[in-house]
């Protein structure tokens, strides 16, 4: 083995012209010049590695930054009265009363899924769980939000198996409940899938946990899985780059996970703060020691000293710059009181986990980082963790857009017959994006835990989160890039709303959102702009709902060659619901109960469902946005479920009336009798429409004969529009849309199901 | 009667084993796997997870964990003994159960509200229920196929050692369709299934009734109580 020799501060003083690779670490030149400016002489190689892990545009957020300003300026004092962490670290917290709080939030592991999806998918999961950890909660369900490309292109099975195969062990093994999520096929993301991933976490008030490092000769301590060699430059050169044609494999640079690992950490650290031995504490991911060192020391006094020779080490041969940049999984950083540090390594000990003291905390306002007796690092953590970059990107609007808003699918012949319209609702329904996905969803535990209350194929997953009072929490994600690439201001705010009926239709009250925005190049003015409009669209409408955004993560460079995926802003609302015993589940299970729509409907089929899958078809607008019905038509739904006078709510989203119908007849095999007629002549639309039309802010309600009076007059003093469409119907093992078609319960649940087995393989039991 | 529930590193529904025995009607006392001490229980239930990352293979290691010697120990003097799927896999590599569990057959993990059979009523963790009761409980599993030789096959069938049996669907390609086995006394008790999965009403598998309301698996618990009551 040959003798590492570290550059050290004084090495880099005395060589200022040394060459050094920053461009390899994905460093623009005018920022390695920075770097120089800012330490006044050339960086140590550690120092290059840190700041360009912390500078990509993964950790630094430089070309979103001036952009997700929006977030913290648009907010009223009532949307901030329960939030009690909020943007900027590792996860927001919401309280949610009772003493108790929840912390969420989403993000993206898309890259290293094309690459490797088992892992890829399986560490996007860790890595999310951890930064719930990280906030003093105890992580109670995950859910994921998924794109994959063209269902019958070659490549996606390998994709979508190892995809959902990493998510399942890695999740189940962890003994969290997948509770929901989405699923949709489109070739734009078929050299770039999205893997989006969310943990929820609960925890009591007085446990919040911060990622800071405060108190002058606190202990810092790196516990769990030992340092290796896996997901080096991860973050750099991952994370922030385009696959280019024919360049080298980049699989070394994904991370590989062990969920018995974090299984372990998890309780390893619940126990820690249970013990009162933790100051404060941050996850290791993306950035690995660099991030966790810089940020532990920017957000408190300022200063820290670490030895690096005491980083425990799965391979000794790791130079100081890899041990600095190595992404490997399933690591904390803890700060401690001295005097606790004893109380600390009996709980690691006890759960088997390794421990090790790095150095501790100082008030020089430097991190100083020694190996092998020499210092390798002397920065101004800042520096390093925040005052990165910025980049306010050129912006240009998309030569093509006005094009395909103008390509409306108007165009269309309609149909008039019910022959013609069965054949189309079952064209629908049976579509990649809209067919059941149980092939995927039967891999995930729901049940483990004990305490999931609703989970798919429900509209929103549902969580308990105090056994005695029955208080909970619903989770929705929701994102439509179809309507996105037609209107990304809009097709924000749909994500919003979809999101935030979904979880007022389980009968919880929407509290918060997190967000993942999946775009293509920054680099890309046209990808800029659809940026900045998603961005500004979703601040104005959680300003207009009253609900916070409390963190997220973006991801650029969705891209495979020169073509952009289309915007994918993944859009997580969390509300909460009193007891979750008050719960409405996505259809019906009781016979002769009403069928009401709430809302109107108008001629809105751009960017549809059935636009795509009748016709192929995507152009013209989305559907309009109105806050104030998604408002109204979001309290009258919690108000009824906690009357106890729905039995169910549908929200009304792609594939609109009939599929909401679809939705509630399947989810307990109970048939009903639908009818159109009405809403054909209130709302001055035509068949299709009524059918298939996505317009927002209408969700489908089953009331039993014995509530109707009361649910009329409840509709009637929130000045919902409601209309009854229909009944159900337990003996007739059909749909009936009546005066234009009937279809078999067996039949539409063979096409609804048969969708993914048919590309993937079987569903066990299908 | 104070039923006690063996955590190990990686167990996962051992709170979920703790709250089934309270809503029947016990103490749940927790244990830990490095512990050698029962701390005075009067029933054990290794319960479901993947202990020690299943490495090596299912239950294999978790089997040689502290514990487990005052665990065989106690079950050879009669003590009951509940395995539930990664519980079940260690009973079997501690020699507890005969047989083996093996990768399902279709290569995947299978989650699904599965009916099966309740062949033997003659245990104490099974006779709460009568004789060829058809129940619905949750599976989740990866390593659910139960294996053995013939000659074993054939003893257990003899014996009447099969205690639970899948109906409709065979989820992971089980050995005469085999769910869960008993020993011969009657005491150790395992199955791949999840009965503390359908113990509340709201957050087992859905019935003809009402969504989620399934608490099939209660009498599991219920008998090891009453069972405690008669001796």
């Amino acid at each position: 083995m040959t003798e590492l020799i570290p550059d050290t501060v004084e090495n880099a003083t005395a060589t200022p012209a040394k060459d050094q690779p920053y461009d390899l670490l994905g460093l623009k030149p005018d920022e390695y010049q920075q770097i120089r400016d800012i330490l006044g002489r050339r960086p140590t190689s550690g120092e290059l590695a840190m700041y360009s892990v912390m500078w990509s545009e993964h950790c630094s957020y430089k070309s979103s930054k001036v952009h997700l300003r929006q977030f913290g300026e648009k907010v009223t004092e009532a949307m901030t009265k329960n939030l009690m962490v909020g943007m900027g670290e590792n996860a927001g917290v919401v309280d949610i009363g009772e003493g108790w709080a929840v912390t969420f939030k989403i993000e993206s592991h898309n890259h290293p899924s094309y690459i490797e999806p088992f892992q890829g998918a399986a560490t996007g999961i860790g890595g999310i769980v951890r930064d719930i950890i990280s906030m003093g909660a105890r992580p109670v369900a995950v859910m994921d939000a998924l794109r994959f490309g063209a269902i019958d292109h070659p490549d996606t099975s390998r994709v979508v198996n190892g995809v959902v195969g990493g998510i399942s062990f890695y999740g189940n093994c962890l003994g969290l409940p997948n509770i929901g999520g989405e699923t949709w096929f489109d070739p734009v993301y078929q050299a770039n899938p999205l893997v989006n991933a969310l943990a929820v976490g609960a925890l009591r008030h007085e446990d919040l946990h911060l990622a800071n490092a405060k108190g002058v000769g606190n202990l810092v301590v790196l516990f769990g899985a030992r340092t290796g060699g896996d997901g080096i430059g991860g973050a750099s050169i991952l994370a922030s780059d385009t696959f280019a044609e024919g360049g080298p494999t980049k699989r070394p640079a994904v991370q590989v996970g062990d969920p018995f690992a974090e299984k372990v950490l998890i309780e390893c650290c619940l126990e820690l703060f249970a013990g009162d031995c933790v100051e404060g504490i941050q996850d290791l991911g993306a950035a690995g020691i660099s991030c966790a060192t810089s940020e532990l020391a920017s957000n408190g006094d300022g200063g820290m000293f670490i030895t690096l020779d005491n980083v425990l080490l799965r391979d000794p041969t790791l130079t100081a710059e890899e041990i600095l940049m190595s992404e490997s999984q399933e690591r904390m950083m803890a700060i401690v009181r001295p005097e606790m540090i004893d109380a600390f390594l009996a709980v690691t000990t006890k759960w088997d986990v390794e421990a090790s003291v790095l150095g501790e905390v100082t008030d020089t306002g430097r991190l100083i980082i020694e190996w092998k007796g020499q210092t390798i690092v002397d920065v101004d953590p800042r520096t390093v963790a925040i005052d990165g970059p910025v980049y306010d990107r050129p912006m240009e609007y998309p030569t093509w857009l006005d094009a395909l808003q103008a390509d409306s699918p108007a165009k269309f012949a309609r149909a008039t017959d019910g022959d013609e319209l069965k054949k189309q609702f079952l064209t629908v329904l049976g579509s990649p994006n809209e067919a059941d996905t149980d092939w995927i969803t039967n891999q995930y535990d729901y049940y483990v835990m004990g305490n999931t209350a609703l989970h798919t194929p429900d509209g929103a997953g549902m969580i308990r989160i105090d056994e005695v009072s029955g208080l909970g929490v619903a989770l929705a994600t929701d994102a439509n890039g179809r309507y996105c690439q037609l209107d990304p201001y809009i097709g924000a705010q749909l994500a919003l709303v979809e999101s935030y009926r979904n979880v007022a239709s389980s009968g919880a009250t929407p509290l918060a959102v997190s967000d993942c925005l999946n775009f293509g190049s920054p680099e890309n003015p046209e990808v800029m702009w659809q940026f900045a409009r998603a961005v500004e669209g979703l601040a104005d409408g959680c300003l207009e709902l009253g609900i916070p955004v409390t963190g997220g993560n973006v991801s650029f460079y969705n891209q495979t060659g020169d073509v952009p995926i289309h915007p994918t802003p993944v859009v997580a609302v969390m509300g909460s619901i009193d007891n979750v015993a008050r719960r409405l589940p996505s259809g019906w299970q009781d016979d002769g109960e009403n069928l009401y729509l709430l809302g109107v409907t108008a001629d809105e089929l751009g960017g549809s469902a059935w636009a795509g899958s009748v016709h192929d078809h995507l152009g013209g607008i989305p559907p309009r946005v109105d806050f104030t019905a998604e408002k109204d038509l979001a309290g009258l739904l919690g108000a009824a479920a906690h009357e106890g006078i729905v039995t169910c709510a549908v929200d009304l989203g792609t594939g609109g009336f009939i599929r909401a119908v679809a939705d509630g007849v399947l989810r307990f095999g109970v048939g009903a009798r639908v009818w159109i007629d009405e809403i054909v002549s209130r709302d001055g639309v035509d068949a299709t429409a009524a059918l298939f039309s996505e317009t927002q802010a209408r969700a489908l309600v089953s009331v039993a004969r014995e509530d109707d009076v009361k649910f009329r007059g409840l509709c009637d003093g929130r000045h919902v529009p409601v209309l009854r469409v229909g009944v159900t119907d337990k003996r007739s093992g059909e749909l009936e849309v009546q005066g234009l078609f009937s279809i078999e319960i067996d039949q539409m649940r063979s096409v609804h199901r048969g969708t993914l087995p048919a590309h993937f393989g079987p569903v066990v039991g299908g | 009667m104070r039923v006690g529930v063996i955590t190990f590193p990686g167990s996962l529904d051992d709170r979920d084993a703790l709250r089934a025995i309270k809503l029947a009607g016990g103490d749940a006392v927790s244990l830990w796997h490095g512990d050698h001490d029962l701390h005075g229980v009067d029933a054990i239930i290794l319960p479901g997870g993947f202990s020690y990352g299943d490495y090596l293979r299912c239950g294999a290691i978790a089997a040689h964990s502290p514990i487990m010697s005052e665990v065989i120990d106690a079950a050879n003097k009669g003590m009951p003994v509940l395995g539930i799927c990664n519980g079940f896999q260690i009973l079997v590599e501690a020699h507890l159960l005969a047989g083996g569990l093996i990768r399902n057959d279709h290569g995947t993990f299978i989650r699904r509200d599965q009916k099966i059979r309740v062949e033997n009523v003659d245990t104490v963790w099974t006779s709460g229920y009568t004789q060829g009761q058809e129940i619905t409980i949750p599976l989740k599993n990866g390593e659910g196929g139960f294996i053995a030789d013939d000659e074993t096959l054939k003893r257990l069938e003899g014996d009447g050692l099969v205690a639970f049996r899948y109906l409709e669907v065979n989820p992971n390609g089980s050995l005469n369709d085999i769910a869960g086995l008993r020993n011969a006394r009657g005491n150790v008790v395992g199955l791949m299934p999840h009965p503390e999965h359908a113990v509340e009403p709201g957050f087992g598998p859905d019935t003809p009734a009402a969504m989620s309301s399934g608490t099939d698996g209660l009498a599991v618990f219920q008998s090891v109580l009453a069972a405690a009551v008669l001796s």
